[in-house]
């Protein structure tokens, strides 16, 4: 046998390429060929019954005119950056940073039960975590009325938004406390006991030591999250979009227009925009780690 | 058992990087070899092209009778012992020594026992049902040996032996090594970047430099006799004492200092012409207050403690400095006036290129 | 901050986490469960009317089967793409890591939730299971091969190529040397990948019909959706068996490796 390969394994280009083809492969049916799909289909206006469904006609940018014109979608878009500041960039990242905080100086035993149901709520299956949502929400004699002595008040129908907020902040908040925690643990410590034999407090040490060493973490943790909540689907488990559109994030109203409305092309065309934001996002997360590199 | 020859060999890596250049080199059989160099010489490129882990761009490399230049490495009959030992984390000692064997389809209870014996000889009985992460660095090292030689290799290729031991270790390693290799008899290659590594051990050592090959000899004929400047800064624990002369007609003049007949003395030949030159004699090879045709006057700078003897530093008139090593007790207190002689067979005057004028 | 404050943040958190989870653990052993979470009267009658259930127990099983499927397919493929891609210069090798970089993270099941629809009806892979199988498998291979590669970029070259030197052809590396150093790197992708496919709901939601296909995140579903009053014994019970593997896999996973980042995550 000759060499025909310098590589570690003496595997050679060839034997890799068909090592990596069945994956690629997979990739491009599932992956990039929707992705290129949505763009064709959101310049039809193809449906899912009737004649468009059998001879759908290109209608060129229409879809994305009616968006712009669509109330319904401009509400959805605004919901849905509700969504994200509201449960991801404010309320995982400030509760996973303080929860990696605190627990570190808490006993072993209490750490571990804190860690967790946070993991446990964001590893359970998602449509087990909504119905106990549904039930702790209930105005049927839901847990939270029974604790804060709200008799009646049904919080997904009178304040679908702050519901969903809340779920979510609670669901993913294990994410950022894992990432906090593993970055809080490579802060030196020697830099946090001279910040207090300086005198710094709490919140010294904080703005002084940690941050500097965590904001590239930060940064991370807030474009990814905010990617995933983006295209969180939970909500729809929830509430369905309602009452009346007032929780009708994104992806949920792709799915109410285009699967159940039937408007697969209108449908494509928002799937479309929510693939762009969705790319903007991960462009500034891949350049951060080259950065990192 | 074989020699290892290599004819013009070459390896250029993407982006015209040249690692080897063109290198000859032959290793007798079962000589111990050393490929001695700074980091970045080509001695671990040169190493794991014979291992054939790297393919050759030019030359052909030919063990016992066999050329093996496009061979894959398993084909080549060497065995390898990688910086960091390579042995397998998930497999026990046993099944680390004996994996060439089941390579080699050997059953297992044949493989088994001829591990055990191998690990016997290098006592490692009571530890081969241990995983490699329980060993000791030194273990390790002798597991590594022990699966290198289960296969029966031509040539064993030892790649840093020595790097991943701590000092002591090391030291230890070195006596194991070099009484290893003479029971064995197996030609064996060893890249080290320590030269006190390769003197101690090799038979004939290879100092390299940007790919090719500077000097080739015998530890002693490279320690005393460094054939180029390159050589000479290399090789020593201290640093060889080097100052600019001129040669004029045989004389040798260093600064304003009498001209010494440096044909009579045998360090230049009678027809190494005029120039300039580099005088170069080891502080070992230096003598303190004795008169000799060539000496340095000047005043003792620094003194270190090397233990049995001291490495004194003086500073001459005409601003150079010249140390040389002393017998403990013996040494003069800074500040205090010196001659430094060097000892006449060993001094060495090397041309305006770099190469010793007698060779 | 003060120990005051630290113990009231603590307590303030374990409540704010655990109390939308204790009805799991209570109402399925409640004889008449509601929505609120009461002291249970330990019955295990919820679980034998669960089993009487024609769609609760095909559910899982479709669940598993989904699962398993998936974690087979995830971890084989992303493990060979990832080795060659860690220790051969395919040619495009950057762009091809660069692309499935960006993809894993812009096309989303979501977001790509229609063309995915399309795709499948146009392959006649709709109400088909190994269809959804086909298009989770795509789904978390980038990611996959991303977290793979790390394990195999971390691991030294030297193993392989001493085993080289012994003679071992590419395939007994990978037998002999390279799977057995990664498990742990499969090992994680396998559980992630389960995890992942266990607690799917949108795939299979768009892209199975027949109610004995659903697998249980949808039949959980539509247990608590369709009109009427909701069965809450059977939703319990179907809650707390559904969630038990994850559970025990949490579990497994945190006693063995401990619950923390490696690979993957670049930060």
């Amino acid at each position: 046998m000759t060499v025909t390969s310098v590589d570690a394994a003496g595997l050679g280009r060839r034997r890799a390429m068909g090592l990596v083809t069945p994956a690629l492969l997979l990739v491009t049916a599932f992956l990039v060929v929707p992705a290129v799909w949505t763009v064709y289909l959101g310049m039809t206006d193809y449906r899912l019954t009737g004649i468009q469904a059998a001879n759908p006609q290109f209608v060129g940018l229409d879809n994305y005119r009616a968006a712009l014109a669509d109330p319904d979608f401009r509400n959805s878009l605004w919901l849905t950056l509700l969504f994200v500041l509201g449960s991801a960039v404010v309320g995982q990242t400030v509760a996973g940073f303080a929860l990696a905080w605190t627990l570190r100086g808490v006993p072993r035993l209490v750490r571990g039960v804190v860690e967790t149901l946070v993991l446990l709520a964001w590893i359970l299956p998602s449509s087990i975590v909504a119905f106990l949502w549904v039930a702790y929400l209930s105005g049927d004699g839901g847990t939270l009325n029974a604790l804060l002595h709200t008799t009646g008040t049904d919080w997904l129908l009178e304040h679908p938004m702050a519901s969903i907020i809340v779920f979510n902040t609670w669901r993913g908040t294990a994410f950022s406390m894992l990432l906090f925690s593993a970055a809080l643990g490579a802060v030196p410590p020697s830099q946090l006991e001279s910040a207090r034999l300086a005198g710094a407090g709490t919140f010294a040490q904080l703005r002084d030591v940690v941050l500097p060493h965590i904001r590239g973490h930060v940064l991370t943790n807030t474009l990814l999250i905010s990617l995933w909540t983006f295209n969180d689907f939970s909500p729809y488990l929830l509430t369905a979009g309602g009452p009346n559109h007032a929780s009708e994030t994104l992806p949920v109203f792709i799915y109410n227009k285009a699967l159940y409305g039937g408007q697969l092309g209108y449908g494509s065309a928002i799937s479309f925009i929510m693939l762009v934001i969705n790319l903007v996002i991960a462009l500034f997360y891949v350049r951060l780690l080259r950065e990192r590199r | 058992m074989a020699s290892i020859r290599i004819d013009g060999l070459s390896k250029v890596y993407p982006g015209d990087v040249t690692a080897i250049d063109g290198l000859e080199l032959t290793v007798a059989d079962g000589s111990f070899f050393a490929l001695l160099g700074p980091s970045g010489c080509g001695k671990t490129t040169l190493l794991r092209t014979i291992a054939g882990l790297e393919e050759a761009t030019d030359g052909a490399i030919h063990i016992g009778d066999r050329d093996v230049t496009r061979l894959t490495p398993g084909d080549r009959n060497v065995a390898m012992v990688f910086q960091d030992y390579a042995l397998f984390p998930h497999m026990s000692v046993t099944d680390n020594i004996a994996y060439p064997l089941r390579i080699k389809k050997v059953g297992r209870t044949e493989r088994v026992a001829k591990a055990a014996e191998t690990g016997e000889g290098l006592g490692l009985s009571a530890l081969m049902d241990r995983r490699p992460g329980e060993l000791s660095g030194g273990q390790q090292q002798r597991v590594a040996l022990a699966r290198a030689m289960a296969c029966q290799p031509d040539v064993f290729l030892l790649d840093e032996p020595l790097s991943n031991l701590d000092a002591r270790l090391r030291l230890e390693a070195r006596t194991f090594l070099k009484r290893l290799q003479r029971d064995l008899d197996v030609t064996t290659v060893f890249v080290t970047h320590d030269q006190s590594e390769a003197l101690a051990m090799a038979d004939q050592i290879a100092v390299m430099e940007a790919g090719r090959i500077r000097q080739l000899g015998t530890p002693s004929e490279i320690f005393r006799r460094p054939a180029n400047t390159f050589v000479a800064n290399f090789i020593g624990s201290t640093p060889m004492n080097m100052l600019p002369g001129e040669l004029v007609g045989g004389k040798l003049r260093v600064g304003d200092r009498e001209p010494v007949d440096a044909v009579a003395a045998g360090w230049v030949g009678a027809d190494s012409g005029d120039g300039a030159v580099t005088v170069a004699f080891r502080p070992e090879y230096a003598r303190v207050d004795e008169a000799g045709s060539l000496t340095f006057e000047g005043e003792v700078e620094t003194s270190e403690n090397l233990g049995a003897s001291v490495l004194i530093t003086a500073r001459t008139h005409d601003d150079h400095r010249v140390q040389a090593v002393v017998p403990e007790g013996a040494e003069p207190e800074p500040g205090a006036a010196v001659r430094v002689t060097p000892v006449p067979g060993r001094v060495l005057v090397y041309d305006e290129d770099g190469e010793l004028l007698v060779p | 901050m003060g120990r005051l404050a630290i113990t009231a943040f603590v307590a303030a958190a374990i409540a704010f986490w655990a109390l939308p989870m204790l009805w799991l653990v209570t109402a399925p052993f409640n004889s008449h469960p509601g929505l609120d979470v009461s002291w249970p009267d330990w019955t295990l009658e919820n679980f034998r009317k669960l089993s009487e259930n024609p769609y609760a127990f095909s559910s899982l099983k479709n669940s598993v089967y989904l699962a398993v499927g998936t974690m087979l397919g995830v971890t084989v493929m992303a493990a060979l793409a990832a080795y060659s891609l860690s220790r051969v210069r395919i040619p495009g090798r950057n762009t091809i890591l660069y692309g499935l970089l960006l993809l894993s993270s812009i096309v989303t099941g979501t977001a790509a939730m229609v063309p995915i629809f399309q795709l499948m009806f146009a392959l006649n892979l709709v109400d088909d299971r190994s269809g959804v199988i086909l298009v989770l498998t795509g789904g978390l291979l980038p990611a996959a091969i991303f977290i793979l590669k790390d394990f195999m970029d971390a691991t030294p070259k030297s193993y392989e190529e001493s085993a080289r030197v012994f003679g071992a052809t590419p395939l007994q590396v990978l037998r002999h040397v390279v799977l057995p150093i990664v498990r742990p790197g499969l090992a994680t992708i396998a559980v992630w990948a389960l995890v992942n496919v266990w607690s799917d709901f949108l795939t299979s939601y768009i892209l199975l019909r027949d109610p004995t296909k659903l697998p249980a995140g949808v039949v959980m579903y539509t247990f608590y959706s369709e009109g009427g009053q909701a069965n809450l014994p059977l939703i319990s019970a179907f809650s707390l068996v559904y969630a038990l593997p994850v559970v025990a896999l949490y579990l497994f996973v945190n006693r063995r490796y401990g619950f923390r980042f490696h690979g993957g995550i670049k930060s």
